[in-house]
């Protein structure tokens, strides 16, 4: 089941690997850049690395599109039926809930609809130890919702992942999502 | 020479500030100011990182956030444009060996930028004025957090160093097009065509034999396709600065304006189209022009594929017209089209823009074995590492599914922003200053080769440094723009702020080495008016 820590994990060591990969042709590049004699480099050599750039810069869209579960749900919302629906008004630096705690089931696909009555807000759900599940940002006089499937137990909070002004720093609802009914399983 | 007559004269009393034409003293001037500014980012930067380990009391919340807000816009204006601009009012003429057509607007752009500057800072410093550079509405016109005087204050110093600007782009452009007195009549339009890149992008069309030859060089044409980037950004900062300045004076005279008069999603989407202008022009094109002119000039040679180099230039044109989008992959209203063809294709071009100039540069270099490794082609290196590692990272994050995780996090700011102005845009600079030192100072000569050697190690290992840890955070789901004050990612921070003070040491290096190179006489003198014709770019 692939989820955000997965994807997270993936992106680390692509690109950890990655950057000792240019680091170490850099500091080769610059040791036999100072001996050795003048060198001409065949145009082949250019239209290959232009080929190959076109190839990573699309293939990556490609790839997470058809990897990371929530990319096409994310594109296509009109094309999903929630099955639980809650609607979050923020206003005054604050996230109104519709309940005190938000309960979801496991498996359900659940839809957050976010209303702001004033300032630009962002509203992300955290886990316990601090990690994100995901974001998005709340403009006031504009539709914004996310729809997520939740698939492993869990307690998150809500956050403002936008800043809103000193007064917006603090907007943080904690643990007021839980997760029930999935089999016991480390925290998504 | 004892230690205080270096410190007074300079190294080997080499430097001479009378013998200075008026243009070189105006760029030197630029750059001074430029390297000031750049100490207030460093040590505004220190104080935020301790601020995020452990909050300190002499600085208030308020504070904080007024600092995080003029942090990058003294950085990019105050530092960056200063030292930018200077370069290429002094580099457009030299290489294109006429006078600069107005020697007193470049004088106005330099005054602008330092005053507007200057006022902004101050203004934040005072009033506490916190919306971000972001700008996001109805924020910059939120009265019951913000002081409207502080802001109308904070908003002119900003519209002050958009008029340099201004200035800027009508003395490079008419110095490329326009025929000095006494000289034959200049083609207006092909110098323009050919410094756009169009010429060089109709020339891929056209048999070899068929070519036009160009009539400016590789890097006037990248200067001029930035200032085409530059004129559309400063027009859509001025604009939104006059748009928020009149809630604010309708604040200041009693009228309550209704903020839902402006769309803000409408507004986020063309002040983005300005912003991200910024980064295309100043991170992307600028640099690559001083990448080509700083290979060719350290080689002797001409550059690798340079015609492709022209036509890329065109090309980066359409990219960064459309390329804004994916500042708004987590905005949910923003219509998915855009998402995905200007937040993520068009993106991914940029990764291809960058990675031919990359790939020119090092072939270049290459072409030219065996080099010495100066102070110039260490920097050059170290420029071109800072992008390898920035341009991936921020193609990352202009995912649809990646963008979901990482908006808003470290990872943004850290091995993305951090990491590209740091090291790819501010170690190219340092290469230009390296290189164009002799040039700008008649020949004085570097203090210490051993501060230059701290001066480039703690710079390149603290900026990549700051960004890996900064990275590390916003991948643990550390936000940006945010406080922790429970010490959940302090671990990161206290290792971030280690490489933050390795850039303070970089800069106290450079800055030492500087002024014990031409003296404090020499940097007073500097400030000194020339008696030297204006239009002389360097002495006989």
């Amino acid at each position: 089941m692939v989820d955000s820590t997965m994807v997270l994990k993936g992106q680390t060591i692509a690109y950890t690997l990655y950057c000792i990969v240019i680091i170490l042709l850099m500091i080769w590049f610059a040791l036999r850049v100072t001996r050795g004699k003048s060198q001409l480099v065949k145009p082949a050599f250019f239209y290959t690395w232009v080929g190959i750039l076109t190839v990573l810069g699309v293939s990556l869209h490609i790839i997470t599109y058809n990897t990371i579960p929530w990319s096409p749900m994310d594109l296509n919302r009109k094309d999903y039926n929630p099955d639980k629906i809650f609607n979050i008004i923020v206003e005054d630096h604050k996230f109104i809930l519709p309940a005190e705690k938000l309960v979801i089931d496991c498996n359900d696909i659940v839809l957050f609809d976010v209303t702001s009555n004033d300032l630009t807000y962002g509203f992300g759900l955290f886990r316990q130890d601090n990690s994100m599940l995901f974001q998005m940002q709340v403009i006031p006089g504009h539709r914004n919702d996310i729809l997520w499937k939740f698939e492993k137990p869990g307690i998150y909070s809500i956050r403002s992942t936008e800043y809103s002004g000193p007064a917006g720093v603090f907007m943080i609802e904690k643990d007021v999502v839980e997760v029930v009914g999935c089999e016991p399983v480390s925290q998504q | 020479m004892s230690f205080i007559k270096t410190l007074i004269n300079g190294e080997q009393g080499l430097f001479k500030h009378d013998t200075l034409t008026p243009m070189q003293k105006l760029t030197l001037r630029f750059v001074v100011v430029g390297l000031i500014y750049y100490g207030f980012v460093v040590i505004e930067g220190m104080l935020m990182r301790i601020y995020e380990i452990e909050p300190v009391p002499f600085i208030s919340q308020n504070q904080f956030f007024a600092i995080m807000t003029a942090h990058p816009l003294v950085g990019i204006f105050g530092s960056t444009y200063s030292i930018v601009c200077g370069a290429f009012l002094f580099l457009v003429p030299f290489l294109m060996k006429k006078p600069l057509w107005s020697f007193r607007l470049a004088n106005w752009t330099f005054l602008l930028i330092a005053i507007g500057t200057f006022v902004f800072w101050a203004a934040g410093f005072v009033s506490h004025y916190a919306p971000l550079y972001t700008l996001y509405w109805p924020l910059p016109a939120d009265f019951s957090q913000f002081n409207p005087v502080g802001g109308a204050v904070f908003i002119l110093g900003i519209a002050l160093v958009m008029l340099g600007t201004a200035f800027f782009i009508v003395n490079i452009f008419t110095t490329i097009v326009y025929t000095p007195e006494g000289w034959e009549k200049q083609p207006a339009g092909a110098l323009l065509g050919s410094a756009i890149g169009y010429s060089g992008f109709r020339n891929l069309f056209r048999k070899n034999a068929e070519r036009k030859e160009h009539l400016v060089s590789l890097p006037v044409a990248a200067i001029a396709r930035g200032t085409v980037d530059m004129t559309f950004n400063t027009a859509v900062i001025l604009f939104t600065g006059v748009l928020i300045l009149v809630y604010m004076v309708g604040a200041i005279l009693g009228f309550d304006l209704k903020e839902t008069a402006v769309d803000a999603l409408l507004y986020k989407n063309w002040f983005w189209w300005g912003l991200d202008l910024i980064a295309d022009w100043l991170v992307l094109i600028f640099v690559a022009g001083a990448w080509y002119l700083l290979a060719t000039m350290i080689t002797g040679k001409p550059l690798f594929m340079q015609n492709i180099a022209r036509a890329a230039l065109l090309l980066e044109l359409v990219v960064s017209w459309t390329v804004w989008s994916h500042h708004l992959l987590s905005d949910q209203a923003q219509p998915g089209l855009l998402k995905v063809l200007s937040g993520e294709f068009v993106t991914a071009f940029e990764l291809i823009t960058q990675g031919l100039a990359f790939f020119i540069t090092l072939v270049t270099l290459w072409s030219a074995r065996p080099l010495k490794m100066t102070n110039e082609l260490k920097f050059l290196l170290g420029g071109l590492t800072g992008f390898a590692l920035a341009v991936p990272a921020g193609i990352m994050q202009a995912d649809v599914g990646l963008n979901r995780i990482l908006h808003n996090t470290q990872w943004v700011v850290g091995p993305h922003v951090h990491v590209a102005v740091l090291v790819g845009l501010t170690m190219t600079l340092y290469s230009a200053v390296y290189i164009l030192f002799p040039l700008l100072t008649n020949g004085a000569a570097l203090y210490s080769q051993k501060l230059a050697n701290i001066h480039f190690w703690c710079h390149l290992l603290g900026g990549i440094g700051m960004g890996a840890f900064m990275g590390m955070a916003g991948l643990q789901g550390m936000l940006r723009r945010s406080l922790y004050v429970n010490g959940e990612f302090n671990i990161y921070m206290i290792l971030a702020c280690i490489c933050g003070a390795l850039l303070l040491i970089a800069f106290l290096a450079f800055f030492i080495n500087i002024v014990m190179s031409v003296g404090l006489q020499g940097v007073l003198g500097i400030f000194k008016r020339s008696d030297k014709d204006r239009k002389i770019l360097l002495p006989q």
